[in-house]
């Protein structure tokens, strides 16, 4: 209750300032509106009116809720969770991209990541590239890869994967690298005291060791690969995901739809490094690393 | 056939100078760890050259190095203008102003452990999600032009630079504190002095972290409407065009702009930080 406490706090705090800038930013269209028709308003009806707005410039957290509740939960019970119009729908399409990309990306990653520690030429030629790689924005090639492997005849589920590969590849590497070097000089010598080769020294220390560094790489990875995806669902007009309903939205001004495909997105994203995070949990307390 | 042959032959070279450069007594000297990863970009690049002609690989598939490099070349002042558009005007304006509000807040709500508490898991949480997607609704409250590329960069960056100046600050012990306490430090002369410079390292944490996440914001939020120049206009549209050359050339440009952003804040955080474990002996 005492963490709580503050964070509840800070969330109504939010909560209450968005009511609040939601009159100011709906209360023009609302006031054109009335001028319109020759009503006056009174304060309360425009309140009234700035929260129920069919396309407000910013939808009230009821209006968004609602909206999410439509087209989830709704749905579900109505047995349409799969249809054109459901947000799990467009959910799934952009989830499946994002897993699969994120296991190709860390597979990769962690392959590249033994050869790097392993292999002393690959390490001084390779690491710096994956180390400079983290601070360009490799996101901005992402239409060029879905435009590129549609001319050839690929689309769907593909393209989008390999755009959340190569996000997530790469703090993965960095990471990994990071981790199965962790282990120190004297726990190296104790092994090699024990006669230990160089197999056993990767799956009895090296890897156990790593493992702290390679979940913190794989909560960094799981958000890149969601964004990789939602980002592949923008150019080439695609109609299905997470990324083809925010951008159909901004073209119709449907901005409740945008809002609540944002907040599909955010819960996606919080769920799937939650999830991450629980195995970190029980992994590390199962090894005895975390108390 | 020939070029396939080539790629092949150089890639063994590059591989073989590489391991027999590691593998010297001098290879850790400075010049050694800086020639190999040269060499390596150089062998991947005329790879990519040959394999290119040998398989006459269409341009609108992948273009040959050499094709971008004169593209480069002949369009400098688009590119130019598109950087201008992008970086200067987009990406720099959201990145100050972005990371300096960070900064203010969280040295104001520093004085109050309560509102840490409740600030420190909501902005550590927001820092994980996907804050591109505010993108379009940006554009449709600040317009096309940068002002609203600039809003996308101060979303982008915000919670991280907040999250990191929070840890920095909470970095002294209570030793170093109460130290300041018996000199009998005013609030402030204790932030000064003391809190403000150990938190430092955290807080050029943040501004490297931030300086990616500026960039992808300002060219993702272009791919949802922009005027006639910048970076993500240019390759969303040439993209649509096939023009892979020009896409290309923008990539390097980012690339360039990208490292280029971040080993400025990098030399900065040396000059200022060379106290600092991290900075010492190098």
């Amino acid at each position: 209750m005492k963490r709580l406490l503050p964070v509840l706090t800070v969330l109504i705090v939010i909560i209450i300032a968005w009511y609040g800038a939601a009159v100011g930013m709906n209360a023009k269209w609302a006031q054109d509106q009335a001028l319109r028709q020759n009503i006056e308003l009174n304060t309360s009806v425009l309140i009234a009116d700035t929260w129920n707005q069919d396309r407000p410039r910013l939808p009230a957290p009821h209006q968004v809720a609602q909206e999410l509740w439509k087209t989830t939960g709704a749905m579900m019970i109505k047995g349409k969770a799969m249809s054109k119009r459901s947000l799990i729908f467009h959910g799934w399409i952009t989830l499946s991209a994002t897993l699969l990309g994120f296991v190709i990306g860390t597979g990769a990653g962690i392959l590249l990541a033994v050869g790097i520690v392993y292999n002393k030429a690959m390490d001084m030629s390779v690491m710096p590239w994956a180390i400079a790689s983290q601070t360009i924005p490799i996101l901005a090639i992402a239409p060029m890869i879905i435009v590129v492997l549609n001319s050839i005849g690929i689309q769907g589920l593909i393209p989008k994967a390999i755009i959340s590969a190569y996000l997530s590849f790469f703090p993965v590497v960095v990471g990994m690298v990071k981790g199965l070097r962790s282990p120190d000089q004297q726990q190296l010598d104790l092994l090699s005291t024990y006669n230990a080769n160089r197999r056993q020294g990767f799956w009895k220390l090296r890897l156990p060791s790593s493992m702290p560094y390679l979940f913190t790489a794989l909560k960094i990875g799981m958000a890149a690969s969601l964004v990789g995806a939602i980002v592949g669902e923008l150019p080439t007009g695609a109609i299905r995901g997470l990324g083809a309903r925010m951008l159909t939205g901004s073209y119709y001004g449907q901005t409740i739809q945008i809002w609540s495909a944002l907040f599909a997105a955010a819960i996606l994203a919080a769920t799937l490094v939650g999830i991450i995070g629980y195995i970190q949990y029980r992994t590390l307390k199962r090894m005895g690393m975390q108390p | 056939m020939n070029w396939v042959i080539a790629a092949l032959v150089c890639w063994i070279l590059g591989y073989w100078i590489n391991h027999r450069l590691a593998h010297t007594r001098l290879s850790n000297s400075r010049l050694i760890s800086l020639a190999i990863p040269i060499i390596f970009g150089f062998t991947i690049l005329f790879i990519w050259e040959a394999l290119v002609r040998g398989f006459n690989v269409p341009m609108v598939i992948i273009p040959a190095p050499t094709v971008i490099a004169s593209r480069f070349a002949v369009s400098l002042d688009i590119l130019w203008v598109d950087f201008v558009q992008t970086f200067v005007k987009g990406a720099m304006s959201g990145y100050i102003i972005g990371c300096g509000s960070a900064f203010v807040i969280a040295i104001l709500i520093d004085r109050s452990p309560f509102l840490q508490k409740g600030l420190l898991p909501v902005g550590n949480f927001i820092a994980a999600l996907p804050i591109v997607g505010t993108a379009p609704i940006l554009v449709m409250w600040f317009g096309f032009d940068w002002q609203s590329k600039a809003a996308v960069v101060v979303a982008m960056v915000f919670f991280p630079m907040l999250v990191n100046t929070m840890q920095g600050l909470a970095a002294t012990d209570r030793m170093q504190r109460d130290l300041m306490a018996t000199y009998s430090a005013s609030y402030f002369q204790t932030l000064i002095k003391l809190r403000l410079p150990a938190a430092m390292p955290a807080v050029f944490n943040g501004l490297k972290i931030a300086t990616t996440l500026a960039l992808i914001g300002a060219i993702v939020a272009e791919f949802f409407g922009s005027p006639i120049k910048g970076m993500g206009f240019r390759i969303s549209t040439e993209v649509g065009k096939l023009g892979l050359d020009m896409v290309w050339a923008e990539i390097t440009v980012a690339a360039i702009a990208g490292s280029a952003f971040y080993g400025a804040i990098a030399l900065i955080e040396r000059g200022l930080t060379f106290w600092h474990p991290s900075q010492r002996g190098q």
